[in-house]
């Protein structure tokens, strides 16, 4: 469909679920796991997209291009437990039409 | 023991408000909170940060909204109790409450508001194992006694400001101050970079960079710790570890207040007057639920006032209450002072 591309995210039990995100709605890959609960509610967000907690870190699992990390973003995951070479924070990820494809995979709750 | 009538447990944004509806209908408030400021999420995490949906304000820094909301409560001399965890709540005979904070400060109240947020701010610990057997045995979150680190090899970890200044103001202090960080780059202060790296070449500051720390040793105490420093590990002799990783909410004690929690959040009596499941404790905020909940400041502000209402019936069983306008009413702060609105003269024009 126009502005929906799919995306593939691994919940913290392991399943994967494909989705059809919707590009027109000024979302990022946080909101998205809100959106679809695929988090509990209190686990994931906590900061409200501000790069200000881990809550929503989550593993790069495919070589879809993403954006530079900001500053912010390269700052809390200096600080996050469980950070890999792969980490970024879901709320920096803006649902774009360039990141169709992408599969990322959630980190542990802290 | 402190007295007052309604005790509000947070101070950020709705808690401060909730000071002000309380002050209208005569009802005295003291607050607690973790943070040793007021704020909450606005003063710890960013102050400096505008909001853009606070009535009245087209914007306004979160720092400023909160210097805001004190001077707007402070004729009704709220009581704060800070840096200190709401902890332990006992339910008396007669329906008040008397919680406890975790420096065991007591608080006797009519009523209780959890304006908790996202709870209480915590420091983000490192995930090691045996950390909890080395906590307050050479593991140590915050510095609160910089004397204790007097002559002793301490180990910091962590690469924001905090761990940079009290990386410059332990060189002083401590026998040997190694700073290790998960990456070369800090994020602080320029000075405070410059500083540290000037520390270094003098030999004050041992640097260890990118490097983690993967082992805690000693039998009794902390006596050394493994890093993994690119792959190779080795060891460092040492008395204590500072883990500086920021801070993080939790919902903590109050999670086992016998609240009914839902979504890790407390659940209320669906917008009546934002009662919890245990009658006289409210939950008003980022840290209620019920079915439309929004997390927003603007609702914040409107569940205290309901929840305010609410509260004056228990103080005042019985008593017939007519909600007034500020615009007609004025304020009669419990300071003696009177703020209203200017009469209007009533006089012939010659």
């Amino acid at each position: 469909m126009e502005n929906e591309i799919t995306l593939h995210i691994t919940d913290r039990e392991g399943v994967t679920h494909t989705l059809a995100v919707p590009t027109d709605m000024n979302m990022n890959l946080m909101e998205v796991v809100r959106a679809y609960e695929l988090a509990p509610e209190g686990t994931i967000g906590i900061c409200g997209g501000m790069a200000m907690c881990a809550s929503c870190q989550c593993y790069v699992l495919n070589d879809v291009e993403l954006p530079e990390k900001s500053d912010e973003e390269e700052a809390m995951l200096s600080e996050a437990n469980f950070v890999k070479d792969n980490s970024r924070l879901g709320c920096q990820i803006h649902i774009t039409p360039e990141i169709a494809g992408l599969a990322v995979a959630l980190a542990p709750e802290e | 023991m402190i007295q007052t009538d309604l005790l509000i447990i947070g101070a950020g944004p709705t808690g401060l408000f909730a000071v002000f509806e309380a002050g209208l209908l005569k009802i005295k408030c003291h607050l607690i909170d973790a943070l040793p400021q007021i704020g909450g999420q606005l003063s710890e995490l960013y102050p400096k940060k505008p909001i853009f949906d606070i009535p009245g304000y087209p914007e306004v820094l979160a720092g400023d909204l909160v210097t805001n909301l004190m001077e707007q409560i402070k004729q009704f001399q709220p009581g704060f109790t800070l840096g200190e965890k709401a902890e332990h709540i006992e339910k008396l005979e007669d329906g008040s409450f008397i919680v406890t904070t975790d420096a065991g400060t007591q608080h006797h109240a009519k009523a209780i508001a959890i304006a908790g947020g996202l709870g209480s701010f915590e420091p983000r610990k490192p995930v090691l194992e045996n950390l909890e057997f080395y906590e307050n045995k050479g593991v140590e979150y915050f510095v609160k006694n910089p004397e204790k680190f007097r002559d002793k090899k301490v180990v910091i970890a962590g690469g924001g400001d905090s761990a940079l200044d009290w990386s410059i103001f332990l060189a002083n202090v401590a026998e040997e101050v190694t700073l290790i960080h998960r990456r070369n780059e800090f994020r602080g202060a320029l000075d405070s970079v410059e500083k540290v790296q000037e520390l270094k070449n003098l030999g004050k500051i041992k640097l260890i960079t990118p490097a983690e720390v993967a082992q805690l040793h000693g039998a009794e105490k902390l006596e050394a710790i493994t890093i993994d420093e690119n792959g190779s590990q080795r060891n460092i002799v040492c008395d204590y570890l500072i883990p500086l990783f920021g801070l993080t909410p939790k919902l903590g004690p109050i999670a086992n207040w016998g609240l009914e929690i839902e979504k890790n959040a407390i659940k209320v009596n669906n917008a009546l007057d934002y009662q919890t499941n245990i009658k006289g404790i409210y939950a008003i905020g980022d840290v209620n639920t019920y079915p439309g909940k929004l997390k927003l400041i603007l609702c914040g502000f409107h569940e205290a006032t309901l929840m305010c209402q609410s509260v004056y019936q228990i103080l005042n069983p019985g008593k017939k209450y007519v909600m007034k306008y500020t615009t007609v009413s004025g304020i009669d702060g419990f300071d003696g002072s009177r703020k209203e609105a200017e009469k209007a003269v009533v006089k012939a024009i010659d």
